[in-house]
């Protein structure tokens, strides 16, 4: 009578270590969003032709009229901030993901296994990473398709597309917080525009902060946004440089933009993690 | 035989002011189902939550085949198995790799982990449908492979947050004897529930919570003994007939009758013959009942009989009782 089942979960997984533990966790969460996002690619659709259709609003409706100082056409300015603010309006999937996952108690589910505790954040804010990684690839391609160029080389381009993704990794976990704290996808989603509005707006992504009344040009100069895009023109020669003064160096511009993503990282992963270890 | 598979000793949650738990006892011996009944919000999900480790308790101790629950979650998790009242999947995976994602997530070896969820789709009447996206699965279906993604590591200790609501009749029957074959291997079981019946029908011991607190504990049968098996009910036209039956059936049952407006509701150990009886004393004052049901008593009788009050707090006394009638008829 008293055949007392013993579990099948190992104490401890043979050849890996801790840390090795936690990562295959992380994998598997990352394949399981994955998994997810594939068999459901008019999400993957409409999130790719939103920042396209940004791409040809300013390109040929508002870009005749908005000079560039010294002399850079206006795509190739424009190319970097819609980088940028592709990979900011996909961090929204974080905070929907998380959310949902909330919501239908998944989160309860793996919060009661003996998986590693950071492994749920670690999977989804990866996740979400690979997919900016191909929305990255191609929004460069419809970029190029309407006659954006790099003028540095395909180096330093891509060391440029790396600091969009390192920032878009960075504001995930802004998102993860922020899904967490609703549970609610509905409101996840309602919530994070205005979050991002300001941010990717009120910047240098789209037009020169020169052009923008005195406050509104001090925000926009100084938030990650307007950071992260300038770094991505210094590296493809699109820095915009008005005649008499002297620009930024590109490695100053860069530092500046990975300081903002360590500084998002190092603020928001622990606030998210909280907020995950409370999550019910 | 006689080791607990879990022990709770003096288990406190609160809420900010919400007093979720006020100090619950209770140990469940092992390769035996333990049954926590209570209606909505009287505590039985917090408790779950603090034994599956997901929250921590505000006072008091836990622990699962002798590991603390605070102490020592990653033991608790390893040999626990959890399925919720929200059957907790992933809707966009197969039912495959929804369980293959959690064999990978308990650690089980990789062959272990096909194999666990080919055996599991089997066992649940799933292997058809293993392979579509969860989506498409129906609520039944879906609560199967809740309850199959809770056994993939095999834990011997099971926590089942109310299983069967929201079940049709033939799933629920179905759950119920998946449980019975779990119990039958060893397996211990705790599991919350709202209804008298499941609880009866599955649990060797119950202990009913409200508010944060026992009210009552014991076996099903030690439970109904003070309740009796059979719940008579009559609706009458009015107050006023229904006060007249109410004197005519004095003494007619060995619990006395009472009235909630023009509702009479009656328990009994004897069963059809009390029936009889009322219906002869009903007709000998020449008094006809609207309506009369009989069934089992249900978790609002035992709230009733125990704290005087209904199991949920029922904005209008009459639409409740319509609805307990309804559901008497329906054969809930």
């Amino acid at each position: 009578m008293s055949a007392v089942a013993t579990s099948l979960a190992p104490r401890e997984r043979h050849g890996v270590g801790r840390l090795g533990e936690a990562t295959q966790d992380s994998l598997t969460v990352v394949w399981r969003n994955l998994m997810g996002l594939a068999r459901t690619p008019q999400l993957l659709v409409f999130s790719t032709i939103q920042p396209v259709i940004f791409v040809l609003m300013f390109r040929y409706v508002f870009g005749g009229a908005i000079k560039i100082p010294g002399g850079i056409p206006y795509v190739d300015y424009l190319m970097p901030g819609i980088f940028v603010q592709t990979v900011v309006f996909g961090s929204m999937g974080t905070a929907i993901g998380l959310a949902t996952d909330m919501q239908t108690g998944l989160l309860e589910r793996f919060r009661s296994l003996p998986m590693a505790r950071s492994a749920v954040l670690v999977g989804r804010t990866g996740a979400d990473l690979s997919r900016n990684v191909f929305v990255a690839v191609l929004m460069a391609i419809v970029g190029f398709a309407v006659g954006f160029r790099v003028h540095t080389n395909l180096i330093e381009f891509l060391g440029g597309m790396g600091v969009v993704l390192l920032f878009g990794y960075a504001f995930s976990w802004i998102f993860a917080t922020v899904g967490l704290a609703v549970g609610n996808p509905e409101t996840a989603q309602a919530a994070a525009f205005p979050v991002m509005a300001p941010l990717v707006f009120a910047s240098s992504a789209f037009v020169d902060p020169r052009s923008m009344p005195h406050w509104l040009a001090v925000w926009a100069r100084n938030q990650p946004v307007s950071a992260t895009a300038n770094a991505v023109r210094a590296l493809a020669g699109s820095y915009p440089v008005p005649p008499g003064t002297i620009p930024p160096s590109t490695v100053s511009l860069v530092l500046k933009a990975v300081a903002w993503c360590v500084g998002i990282l190092v603020v928001f992963a622990p606030i998210a993690v909280r907020r995950y270890r409370k999550a019910v | 035989m006689s080791e607990n598979a879990i022990v709770v000793t003096d288990l406190q949650k609160r809420y900010g002011e919400v007093v979720a738990l006020d100090g619950i006892s209770f140990s469940v011996p092992a390769g035996t189902v333990f049954g926590l009944l209570g209606p909505n919000g009287a505590g039985k999900t917090t408790a779950i939550r603090i034994l599956t480790t997901i929250i921590h308790p505000d006072g008091g101790s836990a622990s699962v085949l002798g590991h603390d629950v605070v102490r020592d979650p990653d033991a608790v998790r390893r040999i626990i198995g959890l399925a919720g009242q929200y059957a907790a999947v992933d809707g966009l995976l197969t039912g495959r790799e929804n369980l293959r994602m959690i064999g990978r997530l308990t650690h089980l070896p990789p062959e272990q982990v096909r194999k666990r969820a080919d055996e599991l789709l089997v066992q649940f009447g799933l292997a058809d449908a293993g392979d579509r996206p969860v989506r498409t699965y129906s609520g039944g279906m879906r609560r199967r492979l809740d309850l199959a993604a809770a056994l993939v590591h095999r834990p011997p200790v099971l926590f089942l947050d109310e299983p069967t609501t929201g079940l049709d009749p033939q799933s629920r029957q179905d759950l119920w004897g998946m449980i019975r074959e779990l119990v039958a291997d060893g397996t211990t079981v705790l599991l919350t529930t709202q209804y008298l019946d499941e609880a009866d029908r599955l649990a060797k011991e119950i202990v009913v919570v409200d508010q944060g607190r026992i009210i009552a504990e014991g076996t099903p049968a030690e439970l109904k003994a003070k309740l009796g098996d059979t719940v008579i009910e009559m609706g009458f036209a009015d107050d006023d007939t229904a006060r007249k039956a109410e004197t005519a059936l004095e003494g007619v049952s060995n619990e006395r009758a009472e009235r909630e407006s023009a509702l009479i509701r009656l328990s009994s150990s004897a069963g059809a013959r009390v029936l009889v009886d009322v219906l002869r004393r009903l007709d000998g004052a020449g008094l006809v009942p609207a309506t009369l049901a009989v069934r089992e008593p249900s978790l609002d009788d035992v709230f009733l009989s125990i704290t005087g009050k209904h199991a949920e707090p029922a904005p209008e006394a009459e639409p409740k009782d319509q609805k307990q009638l309804a559901r008497a008829g329906g054969g809930r």
